[in-house]
């Protein structure tokens, strides 16, 4: 079953078309990788689902629900978190705080009360447990590591308990033991129902983590398939290499 | 540590609600009028730009708008001068949230050095219109308000003194609040990434507007109770852009976005203003040693004082012994080199 899909998204910035009639399905439970090489939209696609980007045309569905142009907050409480391609967490609060801002409240008298309340303390820390960064909760997020700081920016999207998390280049500019550690978090809520689309340069990483690839060039995907097959398709490989 | 600071907060709480008792002399109680005023002022505009980190140069509007607002209720309602008055206060903040609302909504598209120059030209739209709008204003002539006939002499200055000092506490409590609460996070997240917030859930739009409108609340009670005070007003003074300055300053002096730093920049630089103008003898020359000041802040302590304070405190702590949070020393110190603006606000 298909849980998050786009067709026919068409984006253009002036003159220059991103996205061009390019369609996604994201099957619910699935490990999905999204690969390309650079300029081919993947990132455009990213914030057309996430409502960071309008589309000129074409329609983005999630479980059923048609979220085309809607906005990011909206995007979010529906249940699609995303993490940035260049890090994005809050530099001046504290890592805590960091984790308290996704956490979703109903209502506006809830806006009323303190920033923490116990049931989401104990959900920050248990999550920050999840990723490591227990230690570091007191600590203004601007002083974490590069690594780090992605691993906060992971673990406060999962604050809301997102359906489907969107995850842009996770394993770039990250040493191979932070990605091993990243690939077991990733898998470990997986096995809980979550599910993942990533972009990501990385092919080891990909090819070793997703069991199905996506392939974009151009603004449109070019091959779909598991790992192996997407592989070795020509067409993978001619938008690679240029051949 | 928390026991000090409730001593300290009893006794600074001990000394506001004393100081007319302690120090009789009209002309000392004349600038601590103005010291509340402008201390309540600077609270509200933090609680909005310090948290927000949308810097407001026009909300000086508000107070223009408050001013006129109490001066045409007296005018039309024929209010007396004595306690009355100041039970319009709220009415007067109220007019300005009519305001703020719209002109909040405008402004509030654009970002950053963008939306500060909307903000002033916002505020100088609303001078014209002070100026102009003859039949609402009176122009230039200006207008009078109701003169408390039986306040006379010293006595004159306490009423305007207490009313000032509730006004002020009011704003420190929304202050204070909005600092701990969810909203206030909320804020906190708009000024260090809003459209990360915003892809985390938070209504950037509502939030930034919500706090925009209620600083213009207090700036329009503050104005009211200042045209109440001085007893007539005229477009040039009402609408008066230093007044956004001086906020500003205050703000960036005492440390932006801390709950006790406007106050504290209030308390150093109303003073300061007044004894600069009667050394100089000459009204307006004070403001180039405030240029001066501005820059030497902006050179010497860019995060203001409360935050270079809390970051000297917390550094000899760290020296002298083992950490009060959990964590190991390595990262507690890396902790302790950050400035610490982001979690101002919770020390007095």
């Amino acid at each position: 079953m298909s849980l998050l899909q786009a067709t026919g998204v068409r984006k253009a910035f002036g003159g220059v078309v991103a996205l061009e009639g390019c369609s996604i399905s994201v099957e619910a439970g699935s490990l999905t990788g999204l690969i390309g090489p650079n300029g081919s939209g993947k990132t455009t696609l990213f914030n057309v689902m996430t409502g960071y980007e309008s589309v000129d045309a074409g329609d983005v569905v999630f479980a059923g629900q048609r979220i085309t142009n809607a906005t990011p907050d909206r995007v979010f409480q529906l249940g699609i978190g995303r993490t940035f391609q260049l890090t994005r967490i809050f530099p001046r609060l504290t890592v805590l705080e960091n984790m308290h801002v996704a956490a979703q409240r109903q209502g506006l008298a809830a806006l009323f009360g303190r920033w923490s309340s116990s049931k989401e303390h104990a959900r920050a820390l248990e999550l920050l447990d999840f990723v490591g960064l227990t230690k570091l909760s007191d600590v203004p997020a601007r002083n974490l590591s590069y690594g780090q700081k992605k691993l906060l920016e992971f673990a406060y999207v999962l604050v809301a308990e997102p359906s489907v998390i969107l995850l842009d280049e996770p394993a770039g500019g990250v040493n191979p033991t932070m990605i091993r550690y990243l690939t077991e978090r990733i898998r470990a809520l997986n096995e809980r129902g979550v599910t993942f689309l990533m972009v990501e340069h990385n092919m080891e990483f990909v090819m070793g983590l997703c069991d199905r690839v996506v392939v974009m060039n151009h603004g449109v995907t070019i091959a779909d398939g598991d790992p192996e097959s997407v592989r070795s398709d020509p067409r993978v490989l001619e938008a690679y290499l240029g051949a | 540590m928390r026991v000090w600071r409730a001593v300290v907060l009893i006794a600074l709480l001990a000394l506001a609600a004393l100081f007319p008792v302690l120090f009789p002399n009209p002309a000392v109680d004349t600038v601590a009028v103005l010291t509340l005023l402008f201390a309540s002022a600077v609270t509200a505009w933090n609680a909005f730009s310090g948290y927000s980190g949308y810097i407001s140069i026009g909300h000086a509007a508000y107070f223009g708008i408050g001013s006129y607002a109490v001066a045409i209720m007296c005018q039309d309602w024929h209010v007396p001068g004595g306690w009355l008055p100041f039970l319009l206060l709220p009415l007067a903040g109220l007019i300005a949230v009519v305001f703020a609302i719209p002109m909040g909504w405008v402004a509030l598209r654009t970002r950053r050095h963008t939306f500060v120059i909307v903000t002033i030209a916002m505020f100088f739209i609303m001078q014209l219109m002070a100026f102009n709008l003859r039949s609402v204003t009176n122009g230039s002539r200006g207008m009078s308000l109701p003169i408390p006939v039986n306040w006379g002499g010293a006595f004159y200055d306490i009423p305007f003194y207490y009313v000032g000092l509730a006004v002020l506490l009011l704003a420190l409590t929304v202050s204070w609040w909005i600092r701990n609460s969810k909203y206030g996070l909320g804020l906190l997240a708009i000024r260090d990434d809003e459209d990360r917030a915003r892809g985390l859930g938070v209504r950037t739009g509502p939030f930034k507007l919500t706090a925009f409108v209620i600083a213009a609340f207090f700036f329009g009670m503050v104005g009211g109770l200042h045209a109440y005070y001085v007893e007539s007003i005229f477009p040039p003074f009402a609408f008066d852009p230093l007044i956004d300055l001086m906020v500003a300053l205050m703000a960036f002096l005492g440390g932006l976005g801390t709950l006790a730093g406007p106050v504290l920049g209030a308390v150093i630089l109303v003073p300061a203003q007044q004894y600069f103008t009667i050394w100089f003898g000459k009204p307006g020359y004070y403001l180039m040693i405030y240029g001066a000041m501005f820059l030497a802040i902006i050179l010497l302590l860019p995060q203001g004082i409360i935050p270079a304070l809390r970051a000297r405190f917390m550094r000899s702590e760290a020296l002298a012994g083992p950490l009060r949070r959990g964590g190991d020393e390595a990262m507690g110190g890396a902790a302790l080199a950050g400035d610490g603006e982001g979690e101002g606000g919770g020390g007095v």
